[in-house]
């Protein structure tokens, strides 16, 4: 039941993420190209594929800016002094990497994050980590190198300001930063 | 916490001493929030002023609030000086025996022009009654607080036999919180006092570095939403980008001739250190491993720099040669070790110790390797040796704002900065003689 519930918001994504007015034709291709970069899925590679082709350039305008979209998932949070991608954030990631890989003038920059604790350029060191680990795995799903984008803020650019756990959550964080989105 | 680590405060009792008072231009406020038994009273007594209005400053106040924040000193309240004596020939030195008092300090204020003063001050040795420095200077109007810093370091350096670092200035970086604040790269007098704002941004702004002449400034600018290193000259605000590649650029930290800058760059893929000569904008590469390597500072003899890695797993600091080659560890107490700041005299490392969830500056001893925790708050961060090498100067945490605080090498003496408003972090002590 949840492949076949991925499976459908996979196609729908392909659906709201194909290409817009003269680009349709090609983003449609890529969009086949896509789901069989998410793997796993096997068979499904096909239907999603399928569905992306078939309604493209109707909701593609939309697909950033859809609220209830995974793509609406842009911030992924990180362990203490971590930079592995939890399994709960893949699925999230991988509809990222897909919307790239079906938008090949899109471009995305990974902003990386620390908590204030330590030093601020060993920060910026470990935030540009978290960065690279999203944008390897967006690379690893179908997007293109010069697609994605690292910047690290280190502890710069917290958005909590508590001097506790509950903060620090929140900053330990890589951001998709998608222009004008 | 290691066994080797001992605390260097045990002993002291814990005074919030009030404040060198509040002005309506101090930006900062200084707290001596600590100070040693041992500090030595001296009477600083008001100079003469013969006029009807105010003077232009209160030279003997500022030069009291500096013995003070040394913690050597202890000077007497205005309520305590039985008599204010402006000439030699007033002194009373038996009433100053009495009071305990070993040193006092005299002086005039005098008009020499519009917006000119001569300053004139003596010190003398209370026991003895004989004169030990005596000394005119000409100013103006805009002069006279590093007047009264310059007689701040002379008096110092007469009676302790270590060079003053009062007439000095500190770099830090202010910002308000949250989305579009401001940042600020600030440049301030040792006390706080004049501070300018010489760059200001809506993107972040890091890792102010002096050069050796107390001429420029490099930092860390994310203005662009990428990160560059710049310098910048502080008298004339003229700047210049010296590294802006693809990924990190940061830490930067000038060698002691002042010709070549260590930077981190990730360029070709992880953070390394490089040494960039300023000059002709050569780059050469220092370090080379999977891990991060950052915060590289230079030994004072310039043969050397320390940096931290985390190639054995956590963040420690390591030494490298100039000329590269392989880098030895050099800290081995607690599990977090980062943020090297050199003594000036190439003799002790201070740092961030991170250690059961608590960062604190420690300082390691080169020569016997000893390790010792200075600070007890539990999130201070960027320790920079006063010019001197008597004070620590780190940012700290005070309720929830980011203030500056300061310890004594030996522990002994500690004070807060609290700005007036917003939050100042990342403090930069200038070397001397600005």
């Amino acid at each position: 039941m949840n492949q076949m519930l991925k499976l459908l918001l996979i196609g729908l994504f392909a659906i709201a993420l194909g290409g817009c007015g003269e680009d349709s034709t090609r983003q449609n291709g890529d969009g086949g190209e896509v789901v069989e970069g998410a793997g796993g899925a096997g068979s499904s590679a096909d239907g999603a594929s399928t569905a992306g082709a078939g309604a493209g350039s109707k909701f593609s305008a939309n697909a950033l800016d859809d609220p209830a979209s995974p793509l609406a998932v842009r911030v992924i949070y990180f362990a203490y002094d971590s930079d592995e991608v939890l399994p709960e954030y893949r699925p999230n990631l991988n509809t990222h990497a897909e919307f790239l890989a079906a938008n090949p003038s899109v471009h995305v920059v990974v902003e990386g994050h620390a908590d204030e604790r330590g030093t601020r350029e060993y920060n910026i060191a470990l935030g540009e980590r978290r960065a690279q680990a999203v944008r390897r795995l967006l690379l690893f799903q179908g997007a293109a190198f010069d697609q994605v984008e690292v910047v690290s803020y280190g502890e710069e650019r917290a958005i909590a300001f508590g001097h506790d756990e509950d903060s620090w959550k929140l900053n330990r964080r890589a951001e998709l930063k998608y222009e004008g989105h | 916490m290691n066994h080797q680590m001992r605390r260097a405060w045990l002993a002291i009792p814990f005074f919030i001493m009030s404040l060198l008072s509040l002005s309506a231009h101090a930006v900062m406020t200084i707290e001596i929030s600590e100070y040693t038994a041992s500090a030595r009273p001296i009477a600083v007594v008001p100079f003469a002023w013969s006029q009807p209005d105010k003077p232009p400053q209160d030279i003997a106040w500022i030069v009291a609030g500096d013995l003070t924040r040394s913690g050597l000193f202890k000077p007497l309240s205005d309520a305590d000086l039985v008599s204010r004596p402006t000439e030699s020939a007033q002194i009373n030195f038996r009433d100053w025996r009495l009071l305990g008092v070993e040193n006092i300090v005299i002086g005039k204020l005098m008009p020499d022009g519009p917006g000119k003063y001569i300053v004139q001050f003596q010190l003398f040795d209370v026991f003895s009654g004989e004169q030990l420095l005596g000394y005119s200077f000409p100013a103006q109007t805009a002069d006279l607080r590093g007047v009264a810093h310059h007689i701040s370091d002379l008096v110092f350096e007469k009676l302790t036999g270590l060079r003053g670092a009062f007439n000095t200035r500190i770099a830090y970086i202010t910002s308000g919180k949250g989305k579009g604040a401001d940042h600020s790269l600030v440049v301030a007098d040792a006390d706080g006092y004049n501070p300018k704002v010489v760059l200001q941004s809506d993107q972040p702004l890091m890792s102010p570095s002096w050069s050796p002449d107390g001429n420029s400034l490099a930092y860390v600018s994310f203005e662009g939403r990428k990160p560059s290193v710049w310098i910048q000259d502080v008298v004339t605000g003229k700047r210049r980008k010296v590294a802006g590649h693809k990924g990190i650029n940061g830490a930067p930290s000038w060698s002691p001739d002042g010709s070549r800058l260590a930077l981190t760059l990730s360029k070709d893929g992880d953070p390394e250190i490089y040494v960039l000569d300023v000059n002709s904008g050569r780059l050469t590469r220092l370090t080379n491993n999977a891990g991060i390597d950052t915060e590289a500072v230079w030994a004072p003899d310039g043969q050397s720099l320390v940096f931290t890695s985390d190639r054995s797993g956590r963040p420690q600091l390591y030494r490298v040669a100039v000329t590269g080659g392989t880098a030895k560890r050099i800290t081995f107490d607690g599990e977090y070790n980062a943020g090297a700041s050199y003594s000036p005299d190439g003799k002790r490392l201070a740092m961030v110790n991170g250690d059961d969830g608590k960062y604190r500056i420690a300082v390691l001893d080169l020569e016997n390797d000893l390790m010792r925790v200075l600070t007890e708050g539990s999130l201070d961060e960027s320790p920079s040796f006063a010019p001197n090498g008597a004070m620590i100067i780190y940012a700290s945490k005070y309720g929830r704002r980011d203030v500056l605080a300061a310890v004594s090498v030996d522990g002994a003496v500690r004070q807060r900065l609290v700005l007036q408003e917003g939050d100042v972090r990342e403090p930069a002590w200038s070397p001397l003689g600005k």
